[in-house]
């Protein structure tokens, strides 16, 4: 068992001590070049440390009532199959994993899809079966030297999943990864890593999503890095309705060659501290991302969206909608970084923001960066952060329909912009059932 | 029906309607002309129940109950409909999805069962040719790229699918050519009948070609200042308001 290093006031320190006492263990893997990877890793997290609102990307995100908390890096659990039972999403099929504590737990997960389809992993066995695969895309993409939270992240992570969809393959199974932390006992951190590797006109839908169980907190910091070769598309969805007290920082870096496509939906309903990263790579011609969000924090969440869209090569496409509803006292922030490269001439970018702030407590920053070195593109942007239209509700209830139902009926429409892009069905169920309820409320 | 008595209200500090008296009986359609703020709009949007406005005294019965007393889906409940001058748009919600929450709303206020799916489709098919709408308009997001015209359509196929005891019709002209106008008119005749009431809020004789009232009332600086039959309409169109402005301030 790992030991927990409770006993450290600084987590920082905690989580060096935790590096170097793993490492202690180690034998000859100690000098493979994955391993030296991870310490430079380590060893960039120990420098930048944890970041402050004076860092220009964590402004208004400020993770000092997290560093403050007591975690255990204990992934041990005496979960079973049935306490999943009540997390169920219903009518779900398909590939369903199960990760507890950031571990892979295959005696509760079912992979249906057949290997010449898709080969999924756990990560922990792919670092020590796979290591030239690992040593060839494990870190590539996910940028470590900025992000503290990165870094940690490669230094640390034990386990995950590894995808592998062979060229000219369509995966007709979703994959759906489960991230629960069982804080029952303990206040839990995790640092789950994931690998999608998508071949050349190969075609895969996958889902995260993470919940805690239990009255104490949670913290995730999860890395998910994911390939498209040539004209691979994928269909890739990050659900949270965590609990108020799961804390959780997310990376995903996608990096697309020629004509790929790349859906994304990002939902967050609930939990109390939540930034979510998403940077795409467009590093192909006619590569197209498209990159949808839905955050709906009340009481004191904080929701932070940061998104970066690179386009390093010409006749790319890249087209984003994240949508917010704020109530309570909840605080809300939407960063969106457009990059078109001097080389990618003919690029098309459009991003846009929407937010409805419901309370006078509730606030919203929106921040869109556009940095643009070629002078052959289209690029819009726009943000808008308001109430309730009081005509439309006036309208509404002219027509008989209660204040509140108007209400609940303007907003579910508001939201369903970004839910009806998600294709796996039983999950659009599921959030829109979940959506519903929060605004019913 | 509609008892309206020395009503008076103000949006902020500015008092628009001035102590209007109207009475309006089952049956009966009465026009509401008058020059350009003379406070038409401001009438239609009291009955409504819009929120905007201060109603600082007077009262409104509306079949024996005060009608100011109530939320505007309390109105909409008791009978009252209003054709907006400019129908908002509602993005995301159909026009079908829109029209199913408010009837059964009301069905539920007035303690009906609610419509099921099947009942809901029969009524809107009923209903759908009386102002001859197609129903991609009404799959669509309730106004949202609608012409004027489909718009204003909309509004009386609302008003077609609610049957309310008292329409208000603001400026429903507006913005429409000849044929569209037809059409609407055509459709508000179509739910004449002795139950019911209608107000037809408008600045030109125009649209009581088709919609003929049974009285015509002038609305000037807050006040009913002169009523009288249909002819009055006609009168208006030939002379202009001036004549009654004059009237009016020589009192």
């Amino acid at each position: 068992m790992t030991p927990s290093y409770a006993s450290y006031n600084d987590f920082k320190e905690q989580l060096l001590a935790s590096f170097r006492d793993n490492e202690e263990r180690m034998n000859g893997e100690r000098k493979s070049p994955l391993h030296q990877l991870r310490r430079s890793a380590l060893k960039q997290f120990e420098q930048l440390g944890f970041p402050t609102i004076r860092h220009e990307e964590w402004k208004y995100s400020n993770v000092n009532s997290l560093i403050k908390e007591n975690f255990a890096l204990d992934t041990a659990s005496s979960l079973t199959a049935e306490d999943l039972v009540p997390l169920e999403i219903p009518n779900l099929e398909g590939n369903i994993l199960y990760f507890v504590n950031g571990i892979y737990h295959p005696e509760l997960s079912r992979i249906v899809s057949p290997s010449e389809q898709v080969q999924i992993t756990s990560f922990a066995d792919s670092i020590k079966a796979d290591t030239e695969f690992m040593g060839a895309h494990f870190a590539r993409y996910a940028d470590y030297q900025d992000s503290a939270f990165t870094a940690l992240n490669t230094a640390m992570a034990s386990d995950g999943v590894v995808v592998r969809v062979p060229a000219n393959t369509t995966v007709d199974q979703p994959i759906i990864l489960r991230f629960i932390t069982d804080a029952r006992i303990s206040n839990i951190t995790s640092q789950p890593r994931n690998l999608v590797v998508i071949g050349k006109n190969a075609e895969v839908m996958m889902a995260e999503s993470y919940r805690t169980l239990g009255e104490n907190s949670s913290f995730v910091n999860v890395v998910t890095e994911i390939v498209l070769d040539r004209d691979a598309r994928m269909q890739y969805y990050k659900v949270l309705n965590e609990t108020a007290k799961a804390y959780h920082i997310g990376t995903t870096q996608v990096h697309q060659a020629d004509n790929s496509h790349f859906y994304s939906a990002s939902i967050t309903l609930n939990g109390q501290f939540v930034r979510n990263n998403l940077n795409i790579v467009l590093n192909g011609q006619h590569a197209e991302a498209f990159m949808y969000g839905l955050y709906m924090p009340n009481g004191r969440q904080h929701v932070d969206n940061h998104t970066l869209v690179d386009h390093a090569m010409p006749n790319s496409y890249s087209n984003e909608l994240y949508k917010g509803i704020l109530d309570d006292n909840s605080t809300g922030v939407f960063n969106g970084k457009i990059f078109v490269r001097p080389d990618a001439q003919k690029t098309n970018a459009y991003q846009s923001c929407k937010n409805v702030v419901m309370s006078p407590g509730a606030s919203m920053n929106t921040k869109p960066q556009l940095e643009i070195y070629a002078d052959d593109v289209k690029c819009s942007h726009g943000t808008t952060t308001g109430q309730l239209n009081d005509e439309a509700l006036f309208y509404m209830r002219s027509r008989g329909i209660p204040k509140d139902e108007a209400r609940t009926l303007l907003l579910y429409a508001f939201s369903q912009d970004v839910l009806s892009q998600i294709k796996i069905k039983p999950i659009r169920e599921y959030l829109e059932g979940v959506v519903r309820e929060k605004l019913t409320k | 029906m509609l008892s309206i008595s020395n009503l008076h209200a103000s949006i902020g500090e500015k008092e628009i309607l001035r102590g209007l008296n109207l009475e309006i009986n089952a049956g009966e359609v009465h026009a509401i002309m008058g020059p350009n703020g003379a406070g038409k709009s401001t009438l239609a949007s009291v009955l409504a129940g819009r929120e905007d406005y201060d109603v600082t005294s007077g009262s409104v019965v509306f079949d024996g109950k005060d009608l100011l007393d109530m939320a505007p889906e309390e109105r909409a409940a008791e009978g009252i409909f209003l054709a907006f001058q400019y129908p908002i748009e509602i993005p995301g919600v159909s026009t079908t999805n829109f029209l199913k929450t408010a009837l059964n709303e009301i069905r539920k206020y007035r303690g009906q069962d609610s419509l099921d799916a099947v009942q809901f489709l029969k009524l809107m098919k009923e209903k759908m040719k009386l102002v001859n709408i197609d129903q991609s308009l009404l799959s669509r997001s309730l106004n949202e790229g609608f012409s004027g015209g489909e718009k204003k359509r909309n509004e009386i196929f609302q008003m077609a699918m609610l049957e309310p005891k008292l329409a208000i019709l603001d400026e429903t002209d507006s913005g429409l050519d000849i044929d569209a106008l037809r059409i609407v008119a055509d459709g508000v005749n179509k739910l004449r009948s002795p139950e019911r009431a209608t107000i037809v809020v408008t600045h030109y004789q125009r649209l009581l070609d088709y919609i003929v009232p049974d009285y015509v009332h002038v609305l000037y600086k807050g006040r009913i200042v002169k009523s009288g039959p249909k002819e009055l309409a006609l009168e208006l169109e030939e002379k202009g308001y001036d004549w009654i402005k004059a009237e009016a301030e020589a009192i």
